[in-house]
């Protein structure tokens, strides 16, 4: 039963996910935007619940054993009360039950979230071109016949969108374009179709409960 | 006379042959309405539509600029509606006759998307054959995956090392079948973790993925008959923040090296912050992800890549299961098909004049 249930459910449910892409009658379109907002958001509450308990739990366990770094845990959970505090209790611009503004200090959920949390994302999302630069070094060594190629392929398209590349050749900039729209794209299409096509025959080995390594148990057996 | 003559000189010429019918291939609440343009559609500012439930009553419902000849409204199902079309330019207007009733309901099939319905129909019927054969016990080969048979060796490495193994299955949610792939994956990896008693850490951003997770691995090490291995505090959410996530998965390859990083699923720009870094920390890394765009920065930085499809047999190809090697089989014939038909369509679009690109719409 344990094992029999969840395959049953995922027979019905993956079977109707089918059937809003080709029926728009709203009995179907209604369903579907119920089962897909309403009730995903129901489960999401409850394992968001179960998310941060779990993370409450790993960083109380390494403070109680002083497990390495332990010094850190502390930072998260200190961060966590105080931000749920205020996130609670304040409402999201400060407009709840408690104050979150010092003279014209704010404080508030929004303010945390736009001064603290944004900034700090952005800066990860810049270090993105430091980590492309020894990606592309690291890429670009030629030590075989597809890293030459790629060398090559990457030094044409990159002269033939500068200015210095219409320079050398006025057919430079149109011979880098064809790269990136035909073996670019005929290589990109390639895996699209086996994407596409893995994604069918992944959803159908589910649905009929042909693959289980989902459920832990691991193939079909 | 005057006054009669004024008016013959500023009549406009209405619009024509007005028809309004249903909507296809929609679920109700929408009338398309079309005509034929008023022969002094250059000087005129547009179209008014009118409409009327009695026949008596107009009301306006649209404007549309001259020269257009269509619109849509948005009806009440079941209601049945005349239409007028007015051909306006400054103050005047010149009135079409009525269309005739009509009335929007929702249609229960959707024949533009009956094509790509046949065509599933058509590759689930090659992979449940196949599928049925590989139940009859017939033998199939696959080709080798390298990044696939790399995972006994990059487990049994981090159990030479003493080192845990990372799995990081991307930052999908429950209903990417990337993150489904990847989830199945993480269930054969668990299995091999449990057998060599290596250390796993599985971090999520998604709380639902990360609740699936907990019972994929749990079930793993239940299943190689080491539940008093599995460690609960192994398979944790983090946040479901992008770049947060990022850093946090960063943070736990520096500070526990990990001896194999696993990235595997669904992944956006965070895909080369965490392979770099896995790479700079000294980790064997097998990557897989069926996003295009982030591919190149996996090969790049990575020692193994699951292209795209590669991702989904991984699940099969790991465990030997007879049935699914029957579906990764039905999936190659179905490349098969497609390459015959892109074959076929290319040289008949060149050599004839046939529009072979309208049996694809």
């Amino acid at each position: 039963m344990k094992r029999t249930f969840p395959l049953f459910l995922v027979l019905i449910f993956g079977i109707f996910a089918l059937l809003p892409y080709i029926i728009p009658h709203p009995i179907i379109q209604n369903t579907d935007e119920l089962l897909r907002n309403n009730l995903l958001k129901i489960l999401s509450a409850f394992a968001l619940v179960l998310g941060l308990g779990s993370l409450l739990k790993v960083h109380t366990d390494k403070i109680k054993r002083k497990r390495e770094n332990w010094e850190y845990s502390w930072v998260l959970i200190m961060t966590f009360i105080i931000t749920s505090i205020i996130g609670l209790f304040g409402g999201v611009s400060g407009t709840g039950i408690l104050p979150t503004s010092i003279g014209s200090f704010p404080f508030d959920i929004q303010t945390i979230y736009f001064n603290v949390v944004v900034p700090l994302g952005s800066t990860m999302f810049a270090m993105l071109a430091f980590f492309m630069a020894s990606a592309a070094y690291r890429a670009f060594r030629a030590r075989s016949t597809e890293a030459t190629l790629l060398l090559i392929a990457g030094f044409i398209v990159m002269l033939g969108v500068l200015p210095l590349g219409n320079r050398i050749s006025p057919h430079l900039p149109s011979f880098a374009q064809w790269i990136m729209d035909v073996p670019n794209v005929a290589g990109q299409r390639g895996i699209l179709f086996g994407v596409a096509l893995g994604a069918v025959a992944t959803s159908l080995k589910i649905i009929l409960g042909i693959e289980r390594s989902w459920l832990g148990g691991g193939g079909g057996k | 006379m005057t006054l009669i003559l004024l008016a013959g000189l500023f009549a406009l010429a209405p619009p024509t042959g007005v028809r309004a019918y249903d909507t296809p291939d929609d679920g109700g609440g929408a009338i398309i309405i079309e005509w034929q343009i008023s022969q002094d559609d250059q000087i005129l500012d547009g179209y008014e539509i009118y409409r009327s439930d009695n026949g008596i009553d107009f009301e306006k419902v649209g404007f549309i600029g001259k020269g257009r000849t269509t619109i849509e409204d948005e009806t009440n199902d079941g209601v049945k509606y005349l239409y007028k079309v007015a051909a306006i330019s400054d103050t005047i207007r010149a009135y079409s006759e009525p269309s005739a009733e009509v009335m929007s309901y929702p249609q229960w099939i959707n024949r533009n998307k009956i094509n790509i319905f046949v065509a599933f129909f058509i590759f689930g019927g090659i992979i449940l054959y196949f599928i049925y054969h590989a139940r009859k016990g017939k033998e199939l080969f696959i080709r080798k995956i390298a990044g696939l048979q790399a995972i006994d060796d990059a487990v049994g490495r981090a159990t030479e090392m003493g080192k845990p193994i990372l799995y990081v299955p991307g930052i999908g949610y429950i209903d990417y079948i990337a993150t489904i792939a990847s989830l199945n994956i993480l269930g054969e990896v668990a299995k091999k973790c449990a057998e060599y008693e290596t250390k796993l850490i599985n971090p999520h951003i998604d709380p639902i993925v990360y609740t699936v997770a907990r019972e994929v691995v749990k079930e793993s090490y239940t299943k190689v008959g080491r539940p008093d291995a599995f460690d609960p505090d192994s398979v944790y959410f983090i946040t479901d923040l992008q770049f947060a996530y990022a850093a946090a998965v960063d943070g736990i390859m520096v500070r526990e090296k990990p001896a194999t990083n696993f990235l595997v699923g669904w992944f956006r720009a965070e895909s080369l912050i965490l392979a770099e870094t896995g790479a700079s920390a000294g980790a064997i890394q097998i990557a897989g992800t069926d996003q295009v765009s982030q591919l190149p920065f996996f090969v790049t930085a990575c020692d193994y890549t699951l292209i795209g499809e590669e991702l989904y047999a991984a699940s099969a190809y790991i465990n030997r299961d007879p049935l699914l090697l029957g579906a990764i089989k039905g999936q190659d014939w179905g490349k098969l098909i497609i390459g015959a038909i892109l074959l076929a369509a290319s040289v008949i679009g060149i050599i004839t004049k046939f529009p072979i690109l309208n049996l694809f719409r």
